[in-house]
């Protein structure tokens, strides 16, 4: 560690003191990555906030060169993305690598959130990481949503015309708000135009700036660990925690080989199965917008149906889109529906890892169930499962409290 | 409509019969084709351009990409495919003009572009050979998995004509049972499947003219992260020998 | 624990590892730069455009359009013809000698492939304005006729040849061109298009 620090971390005068006399670029690298340390004994579930970033750069890359060849309107929008498929030299992987970032993107993400519910990472004093992670997750949900209309495929077409009547369901306002989302009296070329405005200015933006926010806050209260131990209270006589290792060059060289694989997956995808079967680009999209007929057979992309599913097991307007978005903002209180007083799963008893399992169970089930057609056995078992949900976090107070856990040991455990 | 209603029916939409797998619940025989053969591909372009390009365009589709593609010289996709077009680079455009066919067919023959993405490739090939006849129908015939298309049956001279053998379910509903042939075409029936397969091969062929190209690309690509794998993690071995 | 490292081991991979990762990301931007290319749609919208000159007659011009910019073709008559060599002293490359700027066909006195026909782009080659035609002879000794840039006064004789001390520093280019017939030019690149 002495060498890597010698190497990189001192300032040693010359250009490097010039710029560090007026702007803190040694020291902030120092801060954020030589001299950022994270525990050693990080396992693969915390590949999954650098893989996040590895995507947000190839959705802005990739944005950035699919909106050079397309064209918001409803006359050009359908075909100026086959235009980008077919004419553009190399349209296709950039569109391809756009599309499969969308779903790899909430995998990620989803995994992401995930580990932190596994090792109690949104636990004190990570409660406002995990906050404005939420926030980028809201942040996620309208970039897909609001991208998924570009195209002006069937699929677009219609899922918008669902999910923005969904805000009509507002008592007093709901009729007045979904006029303004739309801009319109039905969706149209308008609503396509501001949700290019939104898709590559507004959000992209807020995205940034939040995933910006989100590791400042992480470094300065420290990354988490599998053992949910504070590596910081055992510092070693350099002050250097005695379990922490730099993120730099150790948790690069680390993340650097998850990425490779992160992108073997994310190429096989792009390469060989773009349509994921139909999961990541949806046949029915690859009709143009069609305002007189509505395809017979859609459903939401894979990343929204739990929610969907959760929206359409409740038989009554209001009480539907109620439930829908209680469910996505439920996860945001975790940390204080979390009365445990441990925050590892590790050292967590059996009640808390069955809920969690079960929960799991739920949330997959439920993303299933949302790409299912309405029958009365799915339109029970969502209703079922959205207990399990909603169980999960409403009565987390209670079981977190009474679970038995076990003894957390004093440093991390690392079998090196 | 008021709004419940209009919301009552998007629902119902996004609701109805999800599945993503398949466009329809139709059983659907397998076309079996295969995109990498390329004389199959050039038969399907002259069916094509033959049978369909009079009704319905492929208006993505640049002649001479599709020459490139499909290993034809200038010369021959001059000779052979470019009925109606001037130049090289103009797309497939349909003979006829398209308020015509509305006015005939009571609404335009759709882009084939994309139709084998957007229905599947199987689905097209059990379309082209589903027409049976069906006195009640303005065309003489009707579809087997498409009830009620406004296509005529175009193929009829190499197919034949064929009835459409229904059986009742338990609800009552008719369930297809299977076609006889009513009058033979010029085409024997494995002729005429092997004549759909190539024209279908060549709807998904249109319907993402690049996916062989990024097939083999692929391989490449995974061959080169595979190697950067072995490389980045035996330097992550080596840097992590510092860590105990 | 620094001690026991093999450093050359690491050093390599070290090494190793970036050069991989650089490769791979160049090969990466490939597409994104070649993507900014013309595309299939812009090279079909730039393809040769044949015109019929025809009913064009000895001292008039026409302007068509071709890959978006203006081409000029003057039909030349004989007594513009003979203005062609007053100019030759005040011309900065009076024989066409810079290469690229005109196809083979056109390194001659009248920049052409036949004397009478002129086809230019018109398109001025300091900051890309476009020229008028001024065909007569100028008020002046030194203008004999031809274009003049009105943006930053640069002047070109009636062979498109640019004249010495205005900032324009080439003659204007003259695009690839083909006689079909007598009365019919086909301007652009003589390939692909039936």
């Amino acid at each position: 560690m002495a060498r890597i620090e010698s190497e990189i971390g001192v300032p040693k005068g010359g250009f490097m003191k010039w710029i560090d006399d007026r702007f803190p670029l040694t020291e902030t690298m120092q801060y954020h990555i030589t001299q950022y340390y994270a525990s050693k004994n990080f396992n693969w579930w915390y590949l999954f906030g650098v893989l996040a970033m590895v995507v947000l750069m190839i959705q802005l890359f990739t944005g950035i060169f699919l909106t050079m060849n397309y064209k918001p309107s409803a006359d050009e929008a359908f075909a100026s993305v086959e235009y980008i498929m077919r004419d553009v030299e190399w349209g296709w992987l950039i569109r391809y690598m756009h599309s499969t970032g969308a779903s790899f993107f909430f995998i990620v993400v989803y995994l992401h959130m995930f580990r932190a519910m596994l090792y109690g990472s949104y636990k004190k004093p990570r409660e406002l990481i995990w906050i404005i992670g939420m926030m980028i997750f809201f942040a996620l949900f309208a970039e897909a949503f609001s991208g998924y209309l570009l195209p002006w495929g069937q699929m677009s077409y219609w899922g918008a015309q669902v999910i923005i009547s969904l805000f009509g369901a507002i008592p007093a306002i709901g009729e007045t708000l979904v006029e303004y989302i739309r801009g319109d009296y039905s969706i149209s070329d308008i609503t396509l135009n501001r949700f290019f405005a939104l898709h590559v200015i507004l959000i992209p933006i807020a995205l940034i700036a939040l995933v910006f926010v989100h590791i400042v806050a992480l470094h300065h209260v420290g990354s988490n660990n599998p053992d949910g131990v504070e590596i910081k209270d055992h510092k070693g006589p350099d002050g250097i925690p005695l379990d922490g290792v730099a993120f730099h060059p150790y948790h690069t060289t680390k993340d650097l080989v998850g990425i490779i694989v992160f992108l073997m997956l994310f190429c096989a995808v792009v390469f060989f199965a773009p349509d994921m079967g139909g999961y990541f680009l949806e046949h029915a999209n690859f009709e143009a917008a069609n305002t007189m007929a509505t395809p017979e057979h859609i459903a939401p992309v894979w990343y929204f149906t739990p929610f969907y599913a959760i929206l359409r097991a409740v038989p009554d307007k209001l009480w539907g889109a109620i439930l829908m978005a209680s469910a996505v903002l439920l996860p945001l209180f975790l940390p204080w529906l979390d009365r445990s007083r441990v925050r590892s799963i590790r050292y967590r008893g059996w009640i808390y890892r069955l809920a969690l399992t079960l929960f799991v169970i739920s949330f997959a089930t439920l993303g299933w169930l949302g790409m299912q057609p309405v029958d009365s056995i799915y339109v029970i078992m969502s209703r079922i499962f959205s207990v399990v949900y909603f169980g999960f976090f409403l009565l987390m107070p209670y079981y977190t409290a009474i679970d038995k856990t076990k003894p957390v040991p004093d440093r991390v455990v690392y079998h090196g | 409509m008021d709004k419940a209603t209009r919301i009552a029916v998007a629902l119902a939409a996004l609701l109805a019969g999800s599945d993503v797998f398949s466009a329809t619940s139709i059983e659907l025989e397998s076309a079996e084709n295969d995109v990498g053969d390329v004389s199959s591909l050039q038969r399907g372009a002259r069916n094509f351009m033959n049978y369909c390009s009079g009704c319905h365009s492929a208006k993505y589709v640049r002649f001479n990409s599709m020459a490139d593609d499909l290993q034809l010289s200038e010369d021959q996709l001059i000779e052979n495919l470019m009925f109606n077009a001037e130049r090289t680079f103009e797309t497939i455009q349909a003979n006829m003009a398209a308020d015509d066919a509305a006015r005939w067919f009571g609404q335009p023959p759709p882009d084939m572009s994309l139709m084998a993405r957007a229905r599947t490739t199987d689905y097209t090939f059990n379309f082209l050979k589903g027409f049976y006849l069906d006195p009640d129908s303005p065309t003489g015939v009707d579809n087997r998995v498409l009830p009620g298309t406004s296509m005529p049956h175009v193929l009829w001279e190499l197919q034949g004509f064929q009835t459409g053998v229904f059986t009742e379910d338990a609800n009552g509903t008719s369930v297809f049972g299977h076609f006889e042939t009513r009058t033979s075409g010029s085409m024997s029936p494995g002729e005429f499947d092997s004549f759909v397969r190539d024209t279908v091969n060549f709807l998904e062929y249109i319907s993402e003219p690049i996916a062989s190209t990024r097939r083999a690309m692929g391989v490449w690509v995974l061959i080169f992260l595979a190697f950067f794998w072995v490389i980045a993690s035996l330097l992550k071995k080596e840097i992590w020998k510092d860590v105990s | 624990m620094t001690d026991d490292v093999d450093q050359k081991r690491r050093h390599f991979l070290t090494v190793a590892t970036a050069v991989t990762g650089g490769v791979g990301i160049a090969f990466a931007m490939y597409p994104f730069l070649a993507s900014l290319k013309p595309s299939a749609r812009a090279q079909a919208l730039g393809a040769p455009v044949e015109v019929p000159v025809g009913t064009l007659e000895p001292g008039e011009m026409i302007r068509v359009m071709w890959r978006g910019r203006v081409v000029f073709i003057l039909r030349r008559n004989e007594e513009m013809l003979s203005r062609l060599p007053l100019s030759t002293d005040l011309l900065v490359d009076p024989d066409s000698a810079k290469e690229d700027q005109q196809p083979e066909f056109a390194v001659n006195e009248y920049r052409s492939m036949k004397p009478e026909f002129l086809v230019v782009e018109g398109t001025c080659t300091h900051l890309g304005c476009a020229p008028i035609a001024q065909i007569d002879v100028g008020p002046a000794d030194d203008w004999f006729g031809g274009f003049f840039c009105p943006c930053h006064g640069s002047r070109f004789d009636l062979s498109g040849r640019v004249y010495k001390g205005v900032p324009a520093p080439d003659n204007l280019r003259v695009p690839p061109y083909r006689f079909i017939r007598e009365d019919l030019i086909m301007i652009g690149a003589d390939s692909g298009a039936a």
